[in-house]
C-alpha cells in the first residue's frame, strides 16, 4: 500500500508540474492583465504539434522541445502584439468570445498544417523503468518529466523573485495603473512575460505528447484543469499557481486510485465500479468549489 | 412619433412570425425539406441562448457552465423515454424540475462569488456534471444514449416528423421570447437590472439582491433543460459532450454575437452560428477554422453584437 501511495504522489506530482507549467503564464495574463484567455491551452496544442513535427524530421527529442519552445513563443508574443493587446481593455464577454474563436482558429488551422494527430514517443533512452526502492520501479520518462518540471519551477521562481522583470511583474499583478504610473512600459513587458508563457506551454505539450496524445483539441481539458489551479492558487500569483498545480494534481490523482478503493471496501462492486471513475474526475471541482468557499480570494492573492 | 414606432415593431414582429411559420413550407416547396431540421436545430439553441441571455445579459451574472442544463435537460427526458416514460407532460415536469433543481444548487454556492471567480465556479460545476455524465455507465457513459421513441404530445402530432417538431419548438420559443418580453417590464425584472448595474445600492434600495439573482438563474437552467428536452427529441441520442464547457462556450458566442441583455439577441445569435456552420460545411471541411474569423470580425467590430449593429442600422434609416 506504501509503494502504491508513493508511486501515485510521483504521479501526482508529475501531473501537477506540468499543470504548473500551463497555470503560470495563465495566471499572469489573468492577474495582470485581468484577461481570460481561452486559447492558452491552444498554445500547449501548438507547442506539442511544432515539438513532434521537429522530432520526426531531425529524430531527436532535445531539439523536438527547444524548437517547439522558440516557434510556440515567437508565435505567442506574434499573437499578443497583434490581437489579445487590443483585447485587454474589453469586458471579459468579449474576450471569452474572441479567445473561443481563436481556439476555433488555432485548431482547424493547425488540422490543415499537421493533419489531426501526430505520432510522438519518449526517448528509446528513457523508454524503461528505473528502480527507485527495492520494489518500486517508475518510468524514467516520468522521472525526467518531474527532473524538468522542479528545474523549471525553480528557474521561474528565481526569474520572478530575485530578477528586476521579475519585481516588475509582481508589481504589475499587484496594481497595474499604479505599476504604470511609476513608469513601467506594462505593454512591452506583457510581449515578453506570454511569450515566456506560451513558451511553458510548449514544453509541457512536448512533455506530455508521449503519455497522452499529441491531437487536436488536446489543449481544451487541462485549460479547465488549468483555470481551477490559478482560482485555487489566487490570481496572479505563481507561487498560488505552484501549490495549486500540486495540490490539483495530487486530488486528482489520489482520487483516481485511493478513492477508487475505498469505494470499493464500502460499497457493492457494481456501485463502486460505477460511481468509483465518476467521484473520481469530479474530486478536484468539489476541492475547488472547497477552497472558494473558505478563502473566496484563492490561497494566495496576488492583488494587496 | 412614439405610437408610430410602436406601430413598425409591432409590424416587424408580425413580419419575422410568419417567415418563421412559412419556413417548412417554403424549404419543402423549393425542395430543400431536409434543411427544416436545421431551422429546428437554430429554434433548440435559440431557446438556450435565449435563456442564458437572461443570466448573462439582463442579470449581469458571466455563467459559464450553462450546457450543463441544457445537457441535463437532454438526459432527464432521454433516460425517462429509454425506462418507458413516453408522455410529454410528465417529461416537461421532471425536466423542468430537475434543471431547476440542479441549477438552484449550482446557482446557492456561486451566486456567493462574483466577477471571475463566479465564472470559474459556474464552469467547474459545468465540468462536473459533464464528468458524471460519462460515467453514469447505465445510461451509456461516454458513448451517449440513444433512443428508439420520442415525447408523445397527444393529438396525432410527432415529434420525430421534422416540420411537427419544428412547429413545438417554435411554440416554445415563442413562450420563452413572450415571458422574457414580460419578465424585462415587471418590477423583478427592473430590480434584476438595477441590480446588474450597481448590487450596492439595489441592495441599499431594500431589495434582496441575493434571492432575486437566484429566482432568475433557476428559471433560466429550467428553460435551458426544456431546450435539452427538445433536442433529445430532435436528434434522438443524447451525448455527455453536449454538456462539455465547449458547448457552453458556444451558447455564450451565440448570446454574446446576438446581443447581450436584447430580446432577440439568442435567437439572432443561435440563427446566425448555426447557419454558418452549416453553409462552411457545405464548402470546406474547415468551418471552424472561418467561423473562428467571423466571430474575431463582430468582437473586434460590432461591440453590441448583431442585434446593436441592427439597431444603430435601424437608427441611421430613421
Amino acid at each position: 500500500m506504501s509503494v502504491l501511495a508513493l508511486e501515485q504522489a510521483l504521479n501526482g506530482l508529475q501531473f501537477g508540474l506540468m499543470l504548473f507549467l500551463l497555470a503560470a503564464g495563465l495566471t499572469l495574463v489573468f492577474g495582470v492583465m485581468d484577461m481570460i484567455n481561452l486559447a492558452h491551452g491552444s498554445l500547449y496544442m501548438v507547442g506539442a504539434f511544432i515539438g513532434a513535427w521537429i522530432v520526426g524530421l531531425t529524430g531527436s527529442f532535445v531539439i523536438g522541445i527547444v524548437g517547439a519552445v522558440i516557434g510556440t513563443a515567437l508565435f505567442g508574443m506574434a499573437l499578443e502584439s497583434t490581437l489579445l493587446r487590443s483585447l485587454y481593455a474589453r469586458d471579459h464577454l468579449s474576450q471569452v468570445l474572441a479567445t473561443f474563436a481563436l481556439i476555433l482558429i488555432l485548431n482547424d488551422g493547425t488540422r490543415m498544417v499537421f493533419g489531426n494527430d501526430l505520432p510522438l514517443s519518449a526517448p528509446d533512452a528513457l523508454a524503461g523503468p528505473v528502480e527507485l526502492l527495492p520494489g518500486l520501479s517508475y518510468p524514467a520518462y516520468r522521472l525526467v518529466i518531474i527532473g524538468a518540471g522542479l528545474a523549471l519551477a525553480a528557474l521561474l521562481y528565481v526569474l520572478v523573485a530575485k530578477t528586476r522583470m521579475g519585481a516588475l511583474v509582481r508589481a504589475g499583478a499587484s496594481n497595474r495603473e499604479m505599476a504604470t504610473a511609476m513608469g513601467v512600459d506594462i505593454k512591452r513587458l506583457f510581449t515578453i512575460v506570454f511569450g515566456i508563457g506560451a513558451g511553458l506551454c510548449a514544453v509541457a505539450g512536448v512533455l506530455m505528447g508521449p503519455l497522452l496524445a499529441v491531437q487536436v483539441g488536446m489543449g481544451e481539458n487541462i485549460l479547465i484543469l488549468a483555470f481551477v489551479v490559478i482560482v485555487i492558487g489566487g490570481i496572479g500569483s505563481i507561487r498560488g499557481a505552484l501549490v495549486g498545480s500540486l495540490l490539483v494534481g495530487l486530488v486528482d490523482t489520489f482520487g483516481r486510485t485511493v478513492m477508487q478503493s475505498m469505494f470499493r471496501e464500502f460499497f457493492p462492486p457494481q456501485v463502486a465500479s460505477a460511481a468509483g471513475p465518476a467521484v473520481a474526475s469530479v474530486a478536484i471541482y468539489v476541492f475547488m468549489a472547497a477552497v472558494l468557499a473558505i478563502r473566496p480570494q484563492g490561497l494566495f492573492p496576488a492583488r494587496g | 412619433m412614439l405610437s408610430e414606432a410602436k406601430h413598425l415593431r409591432i409590424a416587424a414582429i408580425l413580419v419575422v412570425a410568419l417567415c418563421a411559420l412559412l419556413v417548412p413550407y417554403v424549404l419543402q416547396a423549393v425542395g430543400a425539406g431536409y434543411y427544416v431540421s436545421t431551422a429546428g436545430k437554430i429554434v433548440v439553441f435559440a431557446i438556450a441562448a435565449t435563456s442564458l441571455n437572461l443570466v448573462l445579459g439582463y442579470g449581469g451574472m458571466v455563467s459559464f457552465g450553462h450546457a450543463a442544463f441544457f445537457g441535463l435537460g437532454a438526459y432527464a427526458t432521454g433516460v425517462l423515454i429509454s425506462e418507458g416514460v413516453t408522455n410529454a407532460g410528465v417529461h416537461l415536469l421532471a425536466t423542468a424540475a430537475v434543471t431547476a433543481l440542479a441549477a438552484l444548487l449550482i446557482g446557492a454556492i456561486s451566486l456567493r462569488t462574483r466577477g471571475v471567480y463566479f465564472i470559474m465556479i459556474t464552469l467547474a460545476f459545468g465540468q462536473m456534471l459533464f464528468y458524471l455524465a460519462n460515467s453514469i455507465k447505465g445510461y451509456g457513459g461516454d458513448e451517449g444514449l440513444s433512443i428508439r421513441a420520442r415525447s408523445v404530445l397527444g393529438f396525432g402530432l410527432d415529434l420525430k416528423d421534422a416540420p411537427t417538431f419544428y412547429y413545438v419548438a417554435l411554440a416554445v420559443l415563442a413562450a420563452t421570447l413572450l415571458g422574457l418580453r414580460a419578465f424585462v417590464g415587471s418590477a423583478f425584472g427592473r430590480a434584476i437590472v438595477a441590480t446588474r448595474d450597481d448590487d450596492v445600492r439595489a441592495e441599499a434600495l431594500g431589495f434582496p439582491t441575493y434571492r432575486y439573482r437566484l429566482i432568475l438563474f433557476v428559471a433560466a437552467g429550467a428553460i435551458a433543460g426544456v431546450a435539452g428536452a427538445l433536442s433529445v427529441n430532435q436528434q434522438g441520442y443524447v451525448s455527455p459532450s453536449l454538456l462539455h464547457w465547449t458547448q457552453s462556450g458556444t451558447l455564450m458566442v451565440m448570446v454574446i454575437l446576438g446581443g447581450v441583455a436584447s430580446l432577440w439577441g439568442g435567437v439572432l445569435g443561435a440563427a446566425v452560428l448555426v447557419l454558418l456552420q452549416e453553409t462552411l460545411s457545405a464548402y470546406t471541411t474547415h468551418w471552424e477554422f472561418w467561423t473562428g474569423w467571423v466571430l474575431l470580425a463582430v468582437v473586434l467590430f460590432a461591440r453590441h453584437g448583431l442585434a446593436g449593429w441592427l439597431a444603430k442600422i435601424g437608427r441611421r434609416v430613421r
